[in-house]
């Protein structure tokens, strides 16, 4: 194989016939480079989808109340749902797949004030956990805490957002912000990566807002995380939370819109297996684009020892073994397709590079790309398959008889 | 040197089978330079193919240089070729994308001589047919009689004892015939032997020993004096 010899035979070979050799080498370039862009296409969705899925934690149960559309033991059509505290108490004692549970009563668009300027922000009261679910991170300060729930503190943990639009370069830790002119205490500051508005949003201890605010004990979320608890396990789980809570709160069980349960556990399941089932449909096309290159490349061996009959001939006479003929051609159909493809792949990575500068912003499609594995396997994938297309003309040609070969037209 | 015992060959052609050799018995020496001519179909080409360990045989015994030579398999054979025989045919078969030199040099390559190596011995044989200067021209490049000289560096570079011939002036004029001829003369002077097939008598004449080949037995086999 690392015979110097027969690599300068090959590149005398290949000098002397530049035109065919590339336009072989082309459907080979071609077959590996949409295999690339394909693969890499298919990461920038994969990665497009995975970015919608890192604000939340990807193994969290999310309820939220509805309104009966059936009558259920005499209340009526129509009737709104509320969650309380003593159903976010329920829960986290009944299941002990639960891991992180939180509940949230949250306000849009209300007046934020802090040195007269005055703000419409968001606000929403949760428990400590609140941070796994949404996946916040507290970057300055802390977050809420169980102490600030048991003590019923006016404090509140602030977006960047938050804190650019009320504080501006100022320090915002320590100091006083009202909302509907009562005074909470900023006691933190975190980042999403929800984006602008998960950033602009203002957490406060659930009690505090539910008493400050006048919502007793109502709740309008509650979610939690189920560890590393199976898809089929969480399933289970939400069909029996789903009949607990219809008998605590009084609605239909097959009532989808008295109760909306989103389950990312199951999503994201199925965004897996939808991920799985894309990457392995572009391979099956990329690899019979491959296998169409390397039939061209078959063929056009095949002809090329027809045209070659004379010179196999000559070798043979003069030495040559028919093992010494197989291994030329066969190295001659391995280096076209190893450098052809070689060659597809940069430009499939260079494509994908070019494409990626398109697609700046967060979205269903961004980084396209390859990983190193993937591209190692298109490398031992063209060998092989060089091999193959190889395979047929180097038995061919190493079958020819020199005085067959050799005869006088 | 050339030893052939009730060599017996024919060819199978659907159902019909062409007796070709029959029972031929030829003796050559060391050294000898000798023409083996026949109308076409006699079976002249058929031996040099057998003799040169192109073709196989049916019946009989071929020694050459004191070994057997039956039912070798194609890598013995192509090896024995290499290290015993040289090859001039009538249409020169040069390989078309090498040069002259690298052209030479190519039994050597089977021999596993380096690049190097196999073309300073390659400049060597060219130098001496009288093609030294244009060791880097192509075959499309030469006139006939050169790429015939070189097909003739190339038979010698690996010295062998056997340099076999197959119409090697056929598609030369009578000047070119004659400059080839008297080059194969020279190289016979080496001790090497020398089998040449032919159907002119002028080239005949140039060898030492002349074979008639009629339907594929040995018709007469005369010694020639030469002037």
């Amino acid at each position: 194989m690392f015979d110097l010899e027969k690599w300068r035979e090959i590149y005398d070979v290949f000098k002397a016939n530049k035109l065919r050799t590339f336009l072989t080498s082309f459907s080979v370039s071609w077959g590996i480079f949409m295999l690339i862009i394909l693969l890499g296409a298919g990461k920038g969705l994969r990665n497009g989808f995975e970015y919608d899925f890192r604000d939340d934690a990807i193994n969290s149960v999310w309820l939220r109340p509805g309104q009966l559309s059936m009558p259920f033991r005499g209340m009526q059509s129509g009737r709104r749902i509320k969650f309380t505290n003593e159903d976010f108490d329920m829960i986290g004692r009944a299941y002990e797949e639960v891991d992180h549970i939180t509940g949230r009563y949250a306000m849009w668009s209300v007046p934020v004030e802090y040195n007269n300027e005055v703000n419409t922000l968001n606000f929403r009261g949760v428990h400590p956990d609140h941070k796994f679910l949404e996946n916040t991170e507290v970057t300055r300060g802390r977050y809420i805490s169980n102490v600030d729930l048991q003590e019923v503190r006016k404090v509140a943990v602030i977006g960047i957002e938050t804190k650019q639009a009320l504080f501006g370069e100022k320090e915002a830790l320590g100091e006083y912000i009202t909302i509907f002119k009562i005074p909470f205490k900023v006691v933190g500051i975190f980042e999403d990566s929800g984006g602008r508005w998960e950033n602009s949003m203002i957490y406060l201890p659930v009690t505090t807002a539910q008493k400050v605010f006048n919502a007793k004990n109502e709740l309008n979320r509650i979610m939690f995380t189920t560890g590393d608890a199976s898809n089929e396990r969480v399933s289970t789980l939400v069909e029996d939370l789903r009949l607990q809570l219809s008998d605590r709160l009084l609605f239909d069980p097959s009532d989808e819109r008295a109760l909306h349960i989103h389950n990312n556990v199951q999503e994201f399941a199925l965004f897996n297996s939808i991920f799985t089932g894309i990457n392995a449909f572009v391979w099956i096309i990329g690899i019979m684009t491959l296998i169409a290159g390397v039939v061209g490349i078959s063929n056009i061996m095949m002809i090329t020892v027809k045209e070659r009959t004379k010179e196999i001939g000559i070798r043979k006479a003069l030495g040559a073994t028919p093992n010494s003929i197989t291994t030329m051609i066969l190295m001659e159909a391995v280096v076209v397709t190893s450098i052809a493809g070689y060659t597809g792949l940069v430009l499939g990575v260079f494509g994908l590079e070019y494409l990626s500068s398109f697609t700046k912003d967060p979205g269903t499609f961004m980084n396209p790309g390859v990983d190193f594995g993937v591209a190692f396997s298109a490398a031992v994938l063209l060998v092989i398959f060089g091999t193959i297309a190889g395979l047929i003309p180097a038995m061919k040609a190493s079958r020819v008889k020199p005085i067959v070969a050799l005869r006088d037209e | 040197m050339i030893s052939l015992k009730k060599v017996n060959k024919s060819y199978r052609t659907g159902t019909h089978s062409l007796h070709v050799l029959k029972d031929v018995d030829l003796e050559i020496g060391q050294g000898e330079m000798v023409s083996i001519m026949g109308s076409s179909g006699s079976g002249k080409s058929t031996l040099l193919n057998i003799v040169g360990i192109l073709d196989s045989y049916d019946s009989g015994d071929y020694h050459l240089n004191g070994t057997l030579v039956k039912n070798l398999t194609e890598r013995k054979a192509a090896q024995f070729r290499n290290r015993t025989i040289g090859f001039v045919f009538q249409s020169f078969n040069l390989v078309g994308f090498k040069n002259a030199m690298e052209n030479v040099a190519l039994p050597l390559y089977y021999q596993n001589i380096s690049r190097k190596k196999r073309n300073k011995i390659a400049l060597e044989y060219l130098d001496k047919v009288g093609l030294k200067d244009w060791a880097t021209h192509h075959p499309n490049e030469l006139s006939g009689g050169q790429k015939q000289r070189v097909a003739i560096a190339r038979a010698l570079v690996t010295q062998p004892k056997l340099i076999l011939a197959d119409e090697p002036t056929g598609a030369l004029d009578s000047k070119t015939s004659n400059e080839v001829m008297n080059l194969l003369q020279v190289i016979n002077q080496d001790d090497i032997t020398l089998v040449i097939v032919t159907h002119e008598h002028d080239i005949a004449q140039k060898t030492s020993r002349s074979i008639q080949l009629v339907d594929g037995q040995i018709d007469s086999d005369k010694i020639l004096s030469h002037v």
